[in-house]
C-alpha cells in the first residue's frame, strides 16, 4: 500500500493584516501577552479568564492616557470599553473554536502603538472547521457592516443557535469601529496543525 | 424571579414592572442565558403598560448578550400595548454604541441614555 502524504496547512492572510509591533526592528512601544494552556483547567473555568484578561489589558491600557479633565476621562473610558469588549470575545472565539486535541495553546498580545491599539489572538482551529470560517471572513470583509449586522441580530433574536453566529466580529466592526484581519499559518510547534490569528486594530 | 451571581444579578420588580440588570453579563451562549432571557420575556408577558429595563449599572455585555436582549426585544414586538423603555448611562460607553441597535428592532422602544 502506498502511503499518501499528509497535506499540510498553508499560509493564508484575509484581510489588512499587520505583522505583531514586535516583529519591527525600530519598535519600542508598550505591549503585553498572556498565554492559556488547554488542559490546565476545563474550560467551564478558564471562561472566567476571558474577562478577567480582557479586563486586565484594558486597564492597563489606560494608564498610558493619562489627564484629569473630562475629555481625558471620556476617552479613557471609550478605550477601556472597546479593548475590554474586543479582548472578550477574541478570547471567547478562541476558547470555543480551538481545535483541543491539537494541544495547542491561545494566546492573547495587544500592542499600543503612535495611533492604535492591536490585538491578537492565535488559537488552533479544526482543519474541517476552516472553510466555513473563512467563507465568514470573506462576508464580513467584503458586505456592508451595517447589512449585515441587523441581518444577523434579526437572525439570531429568531433563532435558537448562535453557532457561527459573528455577533462578535459584527459587533467590533459595527459599534466599536476595529479593523479585522486574519492569518491562517502553520503552528510553529507542529506544522499539522492550523493557527489562526485574529487582528483587532483600534485607532486610539 | 431574582438571579444572584458573583459576576452578575437580575432583579425584577413587578410594582414598577422594571427588570434591573447588573454587573458583567459574560455567560457562555444561548444555554447560559436563558434564565436571564425568561426573566425578561416573563416580564413583558404581565403586560405592564410600561416594562422598564434598567441596564445603567450593567458594567459589560458580551455578543451572546446581545444576541439575548435581541431575543427579547423581539419578542416584546407582538406585546403592542406594552412600551418597552431601555435605560442607559453614559458611564459605560459600549451602551451608547450598542444599545441603539435594539430600536431597529423595535422601533417603538425607549431609549434613555443618561
Amino acid at each position: 500500500m502506498r502511503h499518501r502524504r499528509k497535506e499540510r496547512p498553508i499560509k493564508r492572510i484575509f484581510g489588512q493584516f499587520i505583522e505583531r509591533a514586535i516583529e519591527r526592528k525600530d519598535y519600542r512601544g508598550e505591549h503585553l501577552e498572556i498565554g492559556f494552556s488547554p488542559t490546565s483547567i476545563p474550560i467551564q473555568q478558564r471562561w472566567r479568564t476571558n474577562g478577567l484578561s480582557a479586563d486586565f489589558l484594558a486597564d492597563y491600557l489606560i494608564t498610558f492616557f493619562p489627564g484629569d479633565d473630562r475629555a481625558a476621562a471620556e476617552r479613557q473610558a471609550e478605550l477601556k470599553s472597546a479593548v475590554s469588549y474586543v479582548a472578550n470575545e477574541l478570547l471567547e472565539n478562541a476558547m470555543k473554536f480551538s481545535y483541543t486535541s491539537s494541544q495547542h495553546a491561545i494566546s492573547i498580545a495587544m500592542y499600543l502603538e503612535a495611533e492604535a491599539v492591536s490585538l491578537y489572538v492565535t488559537n488552533s482551529i479544526d482543519p474541517h472547521a476552516v472553510a466555513a470560517f473563512q467563507l465568514t471572513i470573506e462576508r464580513l470583509l467584503t458586505e456592508d457592516t451595517d447589512t449585515l449586522y441587523m441581518e444577523q441580530l434579526m437572525h439570531n433574536a429568531e433563532s435558537d443557535s448562535e453557532e457561527g453566529s459573528s455577533m462578535g466580529y459584527l459587533t467590533m466592526l459595527h459599534d466599536h469601529g476595529a479593523t479585522l484581519a486574519w492569518k491562517f499559518a502553520p503552528s510553529l510547534q507542529d506544522p499539522d496543525v492550523v493557527t489562526v490569528t485574529t487582528m483587532a486594530r483600534l485607532s486610539v | 424571579m431574582d438571579i444572584i451571581h458573583d459576576d452578575y444579578q437580575v432583579h425584577y420588580d413587578a410594582a414598577t414592572a422594571t427588570v434591573l440588570c447588573q454587573g458583567s453579563f459574560r455567560l457562555r451562549g444561548t444555554e447560559e442565558y436563558a434564565p436571564i432571557l425568561q426573566v425578561l420575556t416573563a416580564a413583558v408577558e404581565t403586560h405592564p403598560a410600561t416594562l422598564t429595563l434598567d441596564l445603567r449599572t450593567l458594567q459589560f455585555l458580551n455578543s451572546s448578550g446581545i444576541n439575548t436582549l435581541a431575543k427579547f426585544v423581539l419578542h416584546a414586538r407582538q406585546y403592542t400595548a406594552t412600551q418597552v423603555v431601555m435605560k442607559g448611562s453614559h458611564q459605560f460607553p459600549w451602551q451608547e454604541k450598542s444599545l441603539k441597535n435594539f430600536q431597529r428592532l423595535l422601533p417603538r422602544l425607549q431609549l434613555e441614555i443618561e
